[in-house]
């Protein structure tokens, strides 16, 4: 302990001795940390940012889409069955591990206050829907049951609509507004979720009850036939086996034969959040090899300036030599010197990592999330660095003949 | 007691396709508490001797008996432990580590024997009081004169108490003053403290310092007596010299 704490302390007086050109040595692995981390915790930020955006459509959420019908060779596309129906997603709601089951209809429709109008989409919605896709009031109240049973005419609007409707300061709650001229009595607002990940904004929509869709605004070919069934699982884990049982159980329930393309779209919110992971994934891989191209370079450096410094240095080798130095003593100096390098310029690196995605978050207005682990893992890499790259210029310092070494101009 | 034994050394050194024989068997004994004066011209193979003595060079063939001990043999890490214990070194450019402190480098052989700090520091301190430099142990090699290094690279060969003292030119540096007192110093160590001590020189007047003068050409001992002696007979001076 004593010979290496007074190693240390000689390879800081060495370097500090030289401070231009251990500065200049520490650069490579300063830029090279300092780089990670600022990526690093902008790409996490980044991350965190688009797995929240997920999240506003609600957690652990089963979709199912009514799929496309062959009429007559002509296939109709995604939506064009109208079998998927409400009762459908009421028996799939006795499936194991699922909590809530919910249900929407969708159509486009102009609607009217006063003098002002919009453009919006109008979701027949159930109770279940508004639980499972996570929407929460801003003011008044959601639908009750009641509302459901008796078709009530009744609406809740989306932010969006509210701001093109109504004058700001103007109260919305208790207004009557029209669809396709029928007046519905506004009982709730709701609370912003921004875009979706596709870009789309989340909050142009209104609600009315999927009773009064079918009945009074949108009307039906086909009793209880929805756009979108929604199930909750209980879990993540258990959302793959909840997808099989949905396709199985539908696959019965619409009598489709063993060959037979199915008439609906299951679609698992955990395959968004992979694909996401995989971006990710991808983006941390480019990452981690930009770290390890610019700590290459930076063990270059400090190899470089080792090898100077053992050429310098080789007459005090040899002197150590007499008086005593084994070849692991001088091993050692010289490897210790290589390690404070990179290790002090991973510290600077992770300093300045940080400053810069303070810097990024301030005043570019990333998200950012700086953390302890990725700073450890990068000053454990440059310490690492020296290690490696100052094991070769430590072991031609020991392997110097003494005789040599003292005679050496 | 015989410290130092050597039978039949030679050193050969290969320079790409010719080989240079450094020595061609020299055989010599050192009784401890000897002081002698090894001396020749350059080329005469004198700073080979002196090499394989302080353990920094393993003869060709030959045997080299230290302290009753076969060094010939022995591997990297072992002569280095025999140089930290046994040997102090003086060296004609005074070999002090640069940019450091006297004190410093008056501990370098007892850091490396791995004892505790403290100790080193106050052993330290008395070696460079026993060579006249209380209070200059702060300072640097390049704040000391010529004579105060050697000095100072005394201390650093006596901290360790070494039975041997092996001085390559001392004086090659120093102007006659500093000369003098260097050679003082050394030969009080030799006569008040009984340590042995091996100088390698080319001046006459400092090998007269030494009890006993060993003169060497062409990698062999050309004549080997007491100083008495060399003085009686200045033709064989002359030649060494030469």
């Amino acid at each position: 302990m004593n010979l290496l704490a007074m190693t240390v302390l000689v390879a800081f007086r060495i370097l500090s001795r030289h401070r231009l050109r251990s500065a200049l040595t520490m650069l490579g692995i300063i830029i090279g940390v300092g780089a990670v981390i600022a990526m690093v915790s902008i790409g996490q930020g980044a991350k965190a940012a688009v797995q929240a955006q997920i999240a506003t459509y609600g957690t652990n959420v089963i979709t199912v889409y009514p799929g496309s019908i062959n009429v007559s060779g002509v296939r109709t596309g995604l939506g064009g069955a109208v079998t998927l129906t409400s009762a459908d997603i009421e028996e799939l709601g006795k499936l194991p591990h699922v909590t809530d089951v919910g249900w929407s209809r969708r159509e486009a429709v102009q609607i009217v206050h006063e003098n002002r109008n919009w453009f919006t989409s109008v979701n027949g919605v159930v109770l279940g829907y508004l639980t499972i896709r996570n929407w929460s009031l801003d003011a008044g109240d959601l639908f009750i049951q009641t509302d459901i049973d008796a078709a009530s005419k009744v609406i809740l609007l989306g932010k969006t609509v509210v701001d093109n409707l109504f004058l700001p300061g103007e109260d919305a709650i208790g207004a009557t507004v029209r669809l396709k001229n029928i007046p519905f009595r506004v009982v709730g607002t709701l609370a912003a979720k921004g875009f979706d990940s596709r870009g789309t904004d989340q909050d142009d929509v209104v609600f009315i009850p999927f009773s009064t869709a079918e009945r009074k605004v949108m009307g039906t070919k086909f009793i209880g036939s929805i756009g979108a069934g929604f199930l909750s699982a209980e879990a993540p884990e258990y959302m793959d086996q909840v997808a099989a049982d949905v396709k199985r159980v539908l696959r019965q329930r619409h009598k489709i034969r063993g060959d037979q393309d199915d008439d609906f779209t299951v679609r698992n919110q955990l395959d968004t959040v992979k694909l996401q992971e995989g971006t990710s994934e991808s983006m941390t891989l480019m990452l981690l090899a930009v770290a390890s191209i610019s700590l290459l370079v930076g063990g270059i450096g400090i190899m470089n300036i080792l090898l100077v410094s053992v050429t310098e240095r080789t007459r005090e080798i040899g002197i150590r030599m007499a008086v005593g130095a084994k070849r692991r003593h001088i091993l050692l100096q010289f490897l210790v010197e290589a390690v404070v390098i990179s290790a002090f310029g991973g510290l600077i690196g992770v300093v300045i990592g940080v400053a810069g995605a303070k810097v990024a978050s301030n005043f570019a207005g990333w998200p950012t999330i700086i953390s302890s682990h990725s700073m450890f893992i990068a000053f454990g890499f440059s310490a690492l660095v020296g290690v490696f790259f100052g094991l070769y210029p430590a072991n031609k310092a020991s392997r110097l003949n003494p005789i040599d070494a003292l005679r050496y101009e | 007691m015989s410290l130092i034994v050597c039978r039949d050394l030679v050193k050969t050194y290969s320079m790409g396709e010719t080989d240079v024989h450094a020595l061609r068997g020299v055989s010599l004994t050192i009784t401890a508490g000897e002081c002698v004066a090894i001396m020749g011209a350059s080329g005469s193979g004198k700073s080979t001797v002196m090499n394989i003595l302080g353990c920094l060079d393993v003869p060709t063939s030959g045997t080299y008996e230290l302290d009753g001990v076969d060094v010939s043999t022995l591997g990297a890490n072992r002569l280095a432990d025999i140089r930290n214990r046994k040997i102090g070194f003086v060296f004609q450019n005074f070999n002090l580590i640069p940019r450091t402190t006297a004190r410093e480098n008056v501990q370098l052989p007892l850091f490396y024997r791995g004892i505790p700090s403290r100790e080193q520091q106050a052993l330290a301190l008395r070696a460079l009081e026993r060579v006249g430099l209380a209070g200059r142990e702060r300072h640097h090699p390049s704040q000391l004169s010529g004579g105060q290094q050697q000095r100072v690279a005394i201390a650093r060969a006596l901290v360790t108490n070494p039975i041997l003292i092996l001085a390559d030119e001392p004086t090659g540096n120093l102007d006659s003053q500093a000369s003098r007192e260097i050679m003082d110093m050394l030969t009080r160590l030799n006569t008040q403290e009984k340590m042995t001590i091996v100088l390698v020189t080319h001046e006459p007047e400092i090998a007269q310092y030494a009890h006993r003068v060993i003169t060497m050409k062409d990698g062999i001992i050309l004549s080997d007596r007491p100083v008495a002696e060399s003085q009686a007979s200045p033709v064989v001076m002359e030649q060494a010299g030469g």
